[in-house]
């Protein structure tokens, strides 16, 4: 089950036929699988990771919304029931496999179990999420240094602590939960750090982190990690209002670890490759596929879904891989036009629903200003 | 550090036990972990130098994207440890300055 970077035989056997190949396991590959599972087509999804549901079994904490969203239910929750779904659906997983890439005709390359093969799909379905941003200052690649989810995957999958007292850069909602789920693990979290003068999540979360007694410190940043071999402490300093270091003000913090909450870029390579039109939106995460309000982007049968179209979280992810999954059985003639768009007519309510509050609206009017970029681009 | 107990996830289950080679040096492993966190639960952060410049490093992303932590398992180079599982009796080396390190 090795997977090395190393040289690999020679590619001899022919492409395997498949109706849907959805890359990506996370909430938005499994639902969009389960929802063309269900309408009749019989989807393969791929994922390099050793489980499926991406990110949210490393999500103990509830989640928000209303009721159909599953407010109320942790994480890993949502993803057994979606791991349960799959499974009655008929879907097919395929885990420890890498997509490398994609040749015409929507041919993927897959290295699974240390062996390369091809599929050639009908439809395509890109759900392959996003990763962590970095920051860079003296210091940062010293071990000890990690991105925020990094951390939450070894204590809530592994159950290991990366660390015992941990500097966290970032106080987006990511920043706020894994702070307090490190507390919840046994780490001690030495403070938060913030280059801007307000906290980035939601209140409830800094108020968890708050109540613990851990401090937050606004407009700071990180001026170096030292140590010799890892992290031994942290040097903070305070930002102007125009965002640069006030010299003078530099303290230090005794701890050995730093995790990077500082923000998320979609995985776009696969469909760069594949040649879809790209648009430039950083509150969006950065370089996004443009697709149309059916997901699907400007080359015929390939779809998006989850962060890859834009990075949000697992409920929305959840409803793009639905509307994605709709598509493609359509498009593959297994549902007729208005049963379809009755279908994404409900997921587009749901969708809507989530995206609205101060968090929420201007993600809604980002996305639909995406879809329009596609409209005129088509 | 293993974290034995936790307020949301319970006692830990009964993992089964395997032992891994970390540069020689035997350690225990649970069944079906990432070679990665196996080594963090002994307190394991440095994993490899760099060849150039001798810089250390360790796990980063533990997504197996950024690939700090790649290092040669069972003599394959360059392999992403954190989402490699461990074995019973494998070799993980970190290879300072041989051949096939990962840059």
């Amino acid at each position: 089950m090795i997977t090395s970077l190393g040289p690999r035989r020679h590619i001899s056997r022919p492409p395997v036929p498949v109706d849907v190949a959805v890359v990506g396991a996370g909430p938005a590959g499994l639902a969009a699988a389960v929802e063309c599972a269900r309408l009749g087509a019989r989807p393969v999804v791929f994922d390099e990771n050793l489980r499926p549901g991406g990110q949210l079994f490393k999500q103990i904490h509830k989640f928000f919304g209303s009721k159909e969203h599953k407010a109320g239910t942790r994480g890993f929750d949502i993803g057994s029931t979606l791991l349960e779904d799959a499974r009655t659906a008929g879907v097919d997983v395929h885990l420890s496999a890498t997509v490398l890439g994609v040749y015409p005709e929507r041919v993927l390359s897959v290295i699974e179990c240390d062996s390369h093969r091809l599929y050639k799909a009908r439809c395509v379905i890109l759900a392959t999420g996003a990763t962590e941003n970095a920051l860079s200052f003296p210091g940062w690649t010293l071990p000890g240094v990690m991105g925020a989810g990094a951390a939450q995957t070894m204590i809530n999958v592994n159950r290991v602590l990366p660390g015992r007292r941990v500097v966290m850069v970032g106080t987006g909602n990511v920043g706020l939960i894994v702070s307090y789920q490190l507390l919840q693990a046994g780490a001690d979290v030495a403070c938060l750090v913030e280059a801007a003068p307000n906290i980035g999540g939601y209140g409830v979360h800094a108020a968890k982190v708050r109540r613990a007694g851990v401090p937050i410190y606004l407009s700071h940043s990180v001026k170096e990690a030292q140590g010799s071999d890892e992290v031994e402490r942290v040097v903070l300093i305070g930002l102007s209002p125009d965002w640069r270091p006030v010299p003078g003000t530099e303290f230090r913090v005794e701890a050995d670890t730093i995790c990077l909450a500082v923000g998320l870029t979609p995985l776009t390579e696969l469909a760069q490759i594949l040649g879809c039109e790209m648009t430039y939106m950083p509150s969006l995460g950065g370089h996004v596929p443009l697709h149309d309000d059916n997901m699907e982007t400007s080359v015929d049968g390939v779809y998006v879904a989850g962060d890859i179209a834009g990075v949000e979280e697992a409920s929305s992810a959840m409803e793009e891989g639905r509307l994605a999954g709709v598509s493609a059985a359509e498009s593959l003639g297994l549902c007729d036009e208005g049963a379809a768009e009755a279908r994404r007519w409900e997921i587009r309510a749901r969708l809507d629903a989530l995206r609205t509050g101060p968090f929420g609206g201007g993600r809604r009017s980002d996305r639909q200003s995406l879809v329009e970029k596609g409209r005129r681009q088509a | 550090m293993r974290i034995v107990d936790h307020p949301v996830l319970g006692k830990e289950e009964n993992v089964p036990e395997v032992t891994i080679y970390f540069n020689g040096r035997p350690l225990a492993a649970q069944e079906g972990e990432p070679v990665a966190a196996a080594l963090m639960a002994h307190g394991i952060r440095v994993f490899r130098r760099t060849r150039k410049r001798r810089e250390v490093r360790g796990v980063f992303c533990a997504i197996g994207r950024c690939t700090d932590c790649a290092m040669t398992v069972d003599g394959v180079p360059g392999v992403r440890t954190c989402i490699t599982p461990v074995r019973d009796g494998i070799t993980v080396e970190s290879d300072a300055g041989g051949e096939g390190e990962h840059p």
